[in-house]
């Protein structure tokens, strides 16, 4: 496998591990988000969102503190006998995790907000448990807001530099992804090399948001047929 | 060892300035009818007997203890059903499913009614395959009510469930309704305002009032009270079940039998010999006379001994209670007149009835 296929077949496994994490672990986050009436609702939203605001850089630098050497994560990996996490795959993920939680949590968020209360407390007068209620009832009326989540994250973390470049560095087939060899290739001044990997890119993107933006005109709850 | 039918629901809950408490000892089969205005706390208290709304209190159905001081089931394992107001169908499943829904969530051996019984009292069949959204109103609360029955549950919650409807859809349910009660041997709790749905439909009634239960009682019986709990003013008056008796198809009219005496209605071709109907006779459309007069347009005269006479809403009326048998009937008469015939209770009396309205 040549370099840049290799930046691609990395960055396609840290978005797909890192996509398939965050739904399960976004998922009863945003059910919590959406319904519950505590307090801490609003902070916790806040600390989610600030992946969205912050520069990667800030978010990645302390990530760097706190699973290093003298981070308090850091020590922890070490004593479970993990090593440590920065400028290693499982590194990347840890921190694309944290990275791209918003676009995760809130597009689910917003489409459990909308579920009809009354349609929950319909199927429990059918006998239905709360868990048999969250997969018949919330699961398929979020559809869409699952695969709004699946591809907003996925393509998110395909597009992260910042992070990656703070936590991950530039190791070929451990943590240089496809936005690392771009860099890398204009640096060099390989103006060829970066063109094809970037058109590549761009591309993909918009391929991404278009099958969104038509799947999710078509999967609206109801007009399903 | 035993059980006490019916349903015995004791509730105390409050919310802000509402507060509900309420104490009740119902029949274990038939229509109850809660009635009120809103805000009253019908819908409240409906929705504690489902366990939809937490409150401290003790509910046992049929002798089975569903909440008391220590436990309470929750909403998915307390055999009932709740029909709702508005339509409450999943959007992403088919009728068919819809209907499954609840079915395929009881055990065969618990199953009492069948999916095409169901589908067939609700007359559902050509509308198993399509979507909720592409259904009338009234056909979708056709769909709700037949989910409901397909738990076969041990307690039919309803609440409203043609209130969202318009008055076409609600005549057309209506017969379904009407089925339900005289199929189902459970207990059916109806949610309602409207005297209309109450008078067809009900058995056993109680009205509330700002989260207190103002009156109960079998529904002839409560509504023949001189003291009107219910304050149906101009509406005041009494229902009865009767049986078509004759009909006298030279004049269209017929004779319906109630227990005491008869009363003879416009016959439009739609009743039977043997038929049961169930007849509302107001208030205000009963005078008193003291002898039979032969000679008036009124065809229904009806024996009838005064039971009790009492003070109505405005100093100028009186509410009479008179016995046709063991029938009861309230008169609204002046109290000039109440005092010209000085009329007292246990007096024989004939009463002129001017109108008789078919309710079911």
């Amino acid at each position: 496998m040549g370099p840049e296929w290799q930046a691609v077949w990395l960055t396609l496994k840290l978005a797909g591990i890192t996509t398939l994490l965050l739904l399960i672990i976004g998922t009863p986050l945003a059910w919590w988000l959406a319904r519950s009436q505590h307090w801490s609702r609003q902070p916790v939203s806040a600390l989610i969102a600030l992946p969205l605001v912050l520069p990667p850089t800030v978010l990645g630098f302390y990530l760097l503190i706190v699973m290093g050497p003298d981070g308090l994560v850091g020590r922890l990996t070490e004593q479970l006998g993990l090593g440590l996490l920065p400028f290693t795959f499982e590194g990347l993920v840890v921190a694309s995790i944290i990275y791209s939680l918003p676009f995760t949590v809130q597009p689910l968020q917003n489409s459990f907000m909308t579920i009809d209360q009354r349609l929950l407390e319909v199927a429990a007068t059918l006998r239905a448990s709360p868990r048999d209620r969250f997969f018949t009832v919330v699961l398929p009326l979020a559809r869409p807001g699952f695969l709004s989540a699946a591809v907003l994250t996925f393509a998110h973390t395909v597009g992260e530099f910042g992070v990656v470049l703070m936590i991950g560095g530039n190791i070929p087939g451990e943590t240089k992804v496809l936005s690392v060899a771009i860099y890398d290739h204009v640096e060099a001044l390989d103006y060829g090399s970066a063109h094809w990997l970037a058109a590549g890119m761009l591309a993909f993107s918009f391929i991404v948001l278009l099958s969104l933006y038509s799947l999710n005109g078509r999967l609206q709850p109801g007009v399903m047929k | 060892m035993t059980v006490s039918r019916g349903v015995q629901a004791r509730f105390r809950c409050s919310f802000g300035p509402f507060r509900l408490d309420v104490d009740l000892d119902l029949p274990g089969s038939g229509v109850t009818a809660l009635f009120g205005h809103s805000g009253c706390g019908k819908t409240t208290l409906l929705r504690c007997i489902a366990g939809l709304q937490p409150a401290e209190g003790a509910l046992a159905v049929n002798g089975e203890t569903w909440q008391d001081g220590s436990r309470s089931l929750p909403v998915h394992q307390r055999s009932l059903a709740y029909v709702f107001q508005e339509t409450s169908l999943f959007p992403h499943l088919s009728v068919r499913r819809n209907l499954n829904y609840g079915f395929r969530r009881i055990p065969e051996a618990r199953r009492q009614v069948g999916f095409d019984q169901a589908v067939s009292w609700l007359g559902l069949d050509h509308l198993l395959d399509r979507m909720p959204e592409r259904l009338s109103g009234g056909e979708r609360q056709r769909v709700a009510i037949a989910r409901a029955l397909l738990t076969s549950p041990d307690l039919l919650l309803m609440d409203e469930p043609l209130s969202a409807l318009d008055a076409r859809s609600k005549q057309d349910i209506m017969p379904y309704l009407e089925t339900l009660r005289d199929s189902l041997a459970i207990p059916i709790l109806y949610v309602s305002h409207s005297t209309a749905e109450v008078a067809r439909l009900a058995d056993h009634i109680v009205m509330m009032d700002n989260g207190q239960v103002v009156a109960e009682g079998p529904l002839q019986q409560t509504l023949a009270r001189t003291d009107q709990p219910f304050g149906l003013e101009e509406d005041a008056g009494v229902i009865m079940d009767a049986v078509i008796g004759q009909r006298d198809e030279q004049w269209h009219l017929c004779r319906a039998d109630f227990d005491g005496g008869h009363l003879w209605l416009r016959d439009d071709d739609t009743l039977a010999t043997g038929q049961r109907i169930r007849v509302q006779v107001l208030a205000r459309d009963i005078s008193i006379a003291l002898s039979q007069l032969t000679e008036q347009s009124t065809q229904n005269l009806v024996p009838a001994t005064i039971d009790e006479i009492a003070a109505d809403l405005s100093p100028g009326t009186s509410m009479v209670r008179l016995m046709a048998g063991n029938t009861p009937f309230l008169a609204r008469l002046t109290s000039r007149s109440v005092h010209t015939l000085s009329l007292q209770p246990g007096q024989r009396v004939w009463m002129q009835v001017k109108s008789v309205a078919i309710v079911d």
